[in-house]
């Protein structure tokens, strides 16, 4: 167990980094032996206390993991990864399962305060604009997993009354099976890709989420994701059900310590939306980057896709990346309802050695399917960023609308920002529009914000927000105030 | 490293035996290092070899049919009009053909042979597999030297394939160099009949303040397959301004390499494809600007009709040094059947900050609206298809600087589409 | 004891496509506190480059010469330091900020030179309360705070976006470059009426125009006449209209 406790304040005298959420928790924690084999699979699944078929779906995916080979056609590079040198299986000490937050380890507690969950920024003070006449704001319903594992969710009560299901995705595989085995891997195959059969193998935890036929649910659902522990790798594990007619807002944050060596983060996020079922599904990554020299910092390898099955269906991705030394991620729509919606806000940031390979991919199945991608790319420092995108248009999906905006920012001429989308189309009632730019912030606009007296660094935190600014407007308003600081912060030291 | 060899050199095994001559032994290892790219490989993912698979071909004889080439040229319009009194130069299965040919008024013009291959030219047979096979089995080929200062007017080049029972293959090997403030526009013209490969690999200097237009019209036999690649180099100033009319072969791929390598040099990739059938057309390229201050501008329209399919895979790269880049990237295509598919992958590459480089791309059927329009006013359906689609194309195919290649062009595509009685 | 505003033997220039062009040739201009003045001249004599060279673009490089500001060696601020000292330029060509909400943007600047000037930051309440005000009386509609930075305002609302900013951020020292170009008559009398509610002892302006029309509503103390990158000749606000009249091939005569 790491000794080290540092605090954010401790962190920030030292002037060590802008990494402000880089405190690490002393927590007792169970940890498993370092390496991957079915023993740890069974481990896992045992310290999970999970049925057999879960067993079974588990070994199935580890076996198809052994035959397949990591991916290589992204534009990132790194040492190769040695998945047996990380631990598995690591979770703060049983005791018996908190039923209220009153009963979560203090020390747990203290670290979802550092990190502002909930948060209680004043939006209008940090430039977000609010309608006159705001209302109240709507409760959010947190869901914590602390690097494997989920430690608290909040507001399960209210849910429950709504008819929701808002649990840990282990608690779902033993109270609710026959929601958990109808729908989990179906979005997201066993076999997908490489990450995603570690991740099936693997997954300790993550949350489910269930709405059924005609709820619209309460509040926003929120989880927060942290890795803590040294070498243990995160493999959390979504799931997200919305019936007929029911709809649901679901916010994800995440944060780790500062690390020197490299900790991997390979999670799998399936979401399936029915006939006029809408799913939002936000994201503020903000894994640790890495220090100044690329040492450090998280392997991002996530699959997230959602599948539109009911007509009128419509599912929305909005993600601001800022963290992570590597970022591989592509949230995806399968448009198969008639008329279904996929829309994909991304905003992704890379300063000093970070790379970022993402984007999304919109599969026009269905008949009348339209898409949205807006992605905004800022690269600083040594950091390379890499938009890459796939729209394809089936044969059927007769009157399938595109729309793709992807604008690239320069900052600095060390770094690397690159667009490659790929549209494929075989349907000739389709309509594709793809529009590309990249180009450096504007000596114009610098300077007309440093006459009004903003300094350089604000003035660039400014115009990076406007940049940003079609992305942050889909994201709730609370997440797009912490989104905003997060974006000036990144950049901290990449002007001048 | 080694890439998966799923398209076998089979067709070519006759060929490649006995191979002499240092840069022709070093390009074979390549390609038996590499194998023909098969659609794993990123760069052929919407294009497959798989066509050349299951046929052999031959190596081709001097003899041709000489009737049958001018009755060719005569249907291509290349003997009638301004084109007709144009310097040509006239290949047939990659052979050149001094009887069909014209040299007069044609200077500094001598011919590659396979002895005297120069290694360190632009050709990339470690990294392009088609131009490794260009280079082991090229044997004929044009070598246009512009002097410096001089406007050398217009060259036809002229390829013609004539393939009976037996597939046969070529690859002639072309350079064209523009010194220093010299000028040419060159139109090559690339036809056949019957069921052959054409894989030409054309190398294209343009020095300072030099400019080369390059119009290729790849009208190829319906059975036959036409990969051709060229790269381009083009120094301080300098300009080349090439366009690709697509609209023969079953399979065809034209993939550039134009490297602006000094600065204020400017390169033009336009291009139009129109495709019926099942025929497969690539337009694939890589702009690197290496320097600072350099132009480069494409905009690709596709066709496509029944099962046709497109390809445009459009690279532009933007290294370090190449501040204050300019580039413009524009591919569109029109489906006009429900089966046609196009397949896009436009990409910027960027290192360098101060540039402004963007690309587009759409993808759409005709438009009701339009169409209805000039129904309404009388217009009979097929007729207004062909003249929104006429329209599509007119467009870009403006952008061909020299008069009488546009002429060339515009004959070619309106003799092989001509107007259909109903709407399809 | 130095004056407000003395420049003193200014050059500057500026690399255009790799050659360097001298457009500052020896400027000499004092403005006193409380004081208006007025720049004319034809295009190209170097009015623009004077008042970015005031306002610290780093394209110009300075070659010789001496600005000081209140005492202090303006050449030596940072753009945003000059701001918070109180020194404001109207632009020419405002710039558009895509994304950027125009209430948004002008609070971040207000409070910045707020917090360089020790004075206490607005909070967002008592801001907008003042904006709005502000927007109202320069004829304003409430709607242009919502939108982006300059981004599809007409020229007029352009120029009276930069009025308003002049407004709220209170400089001791305003530039207007050719503020009065692209508006109509209701409009100019609309942004001189701005200028002269900020005119008192502690403020002086300098007025760059091409035409005495806005002169003839915000009357200067002096006119000064530039030409090729130097002041040629200074008088009286009736400059303004013997150049009117017979334009400057007098003064340029004279100056050669």
């Amino acid at each position: 167990m790491p000794a080290v406790t540092e605090t954010r304040e401790a962190v920030e005298k030292l002037g060590l980094s802008s990494y402000k959420w880089g405190f690490e928790t002393d927590i007792d924690m169970d940890v498993a032996p370092k390496g991957l084999n079915e023993d740890i699979v069974r481990l896992i699944s045992a310290r999970k206390e999970e049925p057999e078929w879960m067993l079974e779906w588990r070994l199935a995916a580890f076996r198809s993991w052994l035959q397949m080979k990591e991916p290589e056609w992204a534009k990132v590079s790194h040492p190769p990864i040695d998945y047996q040198d990380a631990h598995y299986y690591a979770a703060p000490k049983k005791k018996p399962g908190p039923k209220s937050l009153e009963e979560v380890d203090p020390e747990l507690l203290r670290t979802y305060e550092k990190l502002g969950i909930p948060l209680h920024e004043q939006a209008m003070l940090a430039g977000v604009e609010v309608p006159e006449g705001e209302q109240a704001r709507m409760p959010v319903a947190v869901d914590a997993v602390f690097d494997s594992v989920s430690v608290v969710t909040t507001f399960r009560k209210t849910l429950e009354e709504a008819g929701v299901i808002f649990c840990p995705i282990s608690e779902a595989i033993k109270e609710h099976p026959e929601l958990v085995k109808k729908y989990l891997g179906t979005v997201v195959p066993v076999g997908d890709n490489f990450f995603s059969a570690l991740n099936s193998a693997v997954f300790t935890d993550g949350s489910f989420v269930y709405v059924p036929e005609g709820v619209r649910c309460p509040m926003e659902l929120s989880t927060y994701f942290r890795i803590n522990s040294r070498n243990t790798g995160q493999f959390e594990r979504t799931l997200i059900i919305v019936e007929d007619r029911a709809s649901v807002s679901y916010l994800e944050g995440c944060t780790a310590p500062m690390r020197d060596e490299n900790q991997l983060h390979a999670a799998v996020v399936e979401l399936v939306a029915m006939e006029d079922a809408s799913i939002k599904y936000s994201t503020v990554q903000n894994w640790y980057p890495g220090d100044e020299n690329g040492r450090g910092g998280i392997y991002n390898f996530v699959t997230k896709r959602g599948a539109c099955r009911g007509a009128r269906s419509k599912i929305s991705w909005t993600q601001v990346e800022t963290g992570s030394a590597i970022t591989w991620k592509y949230p995806s729509c399968i448009l198969q309802g008639e008329g279904s919606v996929g829309e994909f806000y991304s905003v992704a940031v890379t300063n000093n050695h970070q790379q970022a390979d993402t984007g999304t991919k919109m599969i026009h199945i269905g008949k009348n399917t339209r898409s949205t991608i807006i992605a905004k790319t800022i690269s600083a420092g040594n950091s390379d960023s890499t938009y890459r995108g796939l729209v394809r248009v089936q044969p059927k999906a007769s009157g399938a609308r595109n729309f793709t905006q992807c604008d690239s920012l320069l900052i600095g001429d060390q770094c690397g920002a690159h667009t490659v989308p790929y549209i494929e189309c075989r349907n000739a009632q389709a309509r594709i529009e793809h529009e590309a730019t990249t180009s450096k912030i504007s000596e114009d606009q610098l300077f007309y914000c440093r006459q009004r007296g903003l300094s350089e660094e604000d003035s660039v935190g400014l115009i990076v927000n406007g940049f940003c600014r079609d992305v942050l407007k889909e994201l709730p308003m609370e997440f797009a105030v912490e989104a905003q600081k997060l974006l000036q912060i990144s950049l901290e030291g990449s002007v001048g | 490293m080694s890439a998966p060899l799923a398209v076998t050199l089979e067709p070519f095994r006759k060929q490649l035996e006995g191979v002499s001559g240092q840069p022709q032994k070093t390009a074979l290892e390549a390609l038996h290092h590499t194998g023909l790219p098969d659609r794993r490989v990123e760069d052929w993912k919407y294009t497959s070899l798989r066509f050349l698979a299951g046929s052999v071909f031959h190596k081709p004889g001097k003899n041709y049919d000489s009737a049958k080439a001018r009755a060719a040229l005569a249907a291509l319009g290349l003997a009638e009009g301004a084109v007709a009194e144009l310097p040509r130069l006239v290949f047939v299965n990659g052979h050149f053909v001094a009887d069909l040919s014209v040299t007069k008024g044609l200077f500094a013009c001598s011919f590659y042979t396979a002895d005297k291959a120069e290694p360190g030219s632009l050709v990339r047979s470690d990294r392009e597999p088609l131009a490794a096979l260009n280079t082991v089995l090229a044997e004929n080929g044009v070598v246009i030297s512009v002097p410096e200062g001089i406007d050398a007017g217009q060259v036809l080049l002229v390829s013609l394939g004539q393939a009976d029972s037996d597939a046969v293959s070529y690859h002639p090997r072309h350079s064209v160099h523009v010194a220093k403030g010299g000028k040419l526009s060159l139109l090559s013209v690339q036809a056949g009949e019957g069921h052959y490969l054409h894989n030409p690999v054309t190398e294209v200097f343009v020095a300072a303040e030099a400019e080369l237009r390059h119009v290729t019209l790849q009208a190829e036999s319906d059975a036959a397959a036409n990969l051709s690649t060229l790269y381009a180099q083009i120094e301080e100033r300098g300009n080349y301004d090439s366009f690709v009319v697509g609209i023969g072969a079953a399979l065809s791929r034209h993939e550039v390499h134009a490297c602006l390598a000094e600065s204020f040099a400017q390169v033009h990739i336009n291009g139009v494809q129109r495709l019926a059938q099942t025929q497969h057309g690539d337009i694939t390229s890589v702009i690197t600007h290496a320097a600072p201050d350099c132009i480069s501008r494409q905009t690709v329209r596709n066709v496509l009709d029944d099962r046709a399919r497109g390809v445009f895979q459009g690279k532009v790269l933007v290294e370090q040094i190449a501040q204050k880049t300019d580039g413009y990237q524009m591919n569109q295509a029109l489906l006009l059947s429900g089966q046609a598919e196009i397949d896009a992958k436009p990409q910027l590459e960027i290192y360098a900050d101060d540039v402004k480089c963007s690309h587009g791309a759409t993808v759409g059927a005709l438009d009701d609206d339009q169409l209805f329009y000039m129904r309404s006013r009388g217009v009979p359906e097929g007729e207004a298809r062909q003249i929104l689609i006429d329209a599509f194309l007119e467009e870009v195919l403006e952008l061909i600087g020299d008069e009488t290649a546009r002429e060339v062009c515009k004959t070619v595509i309106a003799r092989r589409f001509p107007v259909s009685e109903e709407g399809a | 004891m130095s004056q407000f505003l003395d420049i003193s033997g200014l050059n500057a220039r500026i690399d255009a496509d790799g050659q360097e062009k001298e457009i500052l040739r020896g400027v000499d201009l004092v403005i006193p506190p409380g004081e208006v003045h007025a720049i004319m001249g034809p295009n190209g004599s170097g009015k623009s480059t004077l008042s970015y060279v005031l306002a610290g673009r780093e394209d110009y490089e300075v070659t010789s010469g001496s600005v000081s500001f209140q005492g202090k060696d303006l050449l030596e601020m940072e753009p945003e330091e000059r701001a918070a000292a109180g020194l404001f330029l109207a632009f020419q060509s405002p710039v558009e900020l895509p994304g950027v909400n125009n209430a948004n943007f002008l609070r971040t600047a207000v409070n910045a030179v707020r917090r360089a000037r020790g004075q206490e930051e607005l909070d967002a309440v008592n801001f907008l309360k003042t904006v709005r005000a502000a927007a109202k009386e320069l004829g304003m509609s409430p709607d242009m705070l919502k939108r982006n930075v300059n981004v599809g305002f007409s020229g007029g609302e352009k120029k009276r976006n930069e009025v308003l900013q002049m407004t709220l951020l209170q400089p001791s020292f305003a530039i207007l470059d050719e503020t009065d170009s692209g508006l109509d008559v209701d409009a100019l009398r609309i942004v001189a009426e701005g200028v002269k509610r900020l005119r008192s002892p502690q403020f002086s302006a300098l007025v760059i125009t091409h035409h005495q029309r806005l002169l003839e509503y915000i009357v200067p103390d002096r006119i000064h006449v530039m030409a090729k990158g130097r002041i040629i000749h200074s008088g009286g606000p009736e400059l303004a209209q013997q150049i009117d009249r017979e334009g400057y091939t007098k003064f340029l005569a004279e100056a050669a």
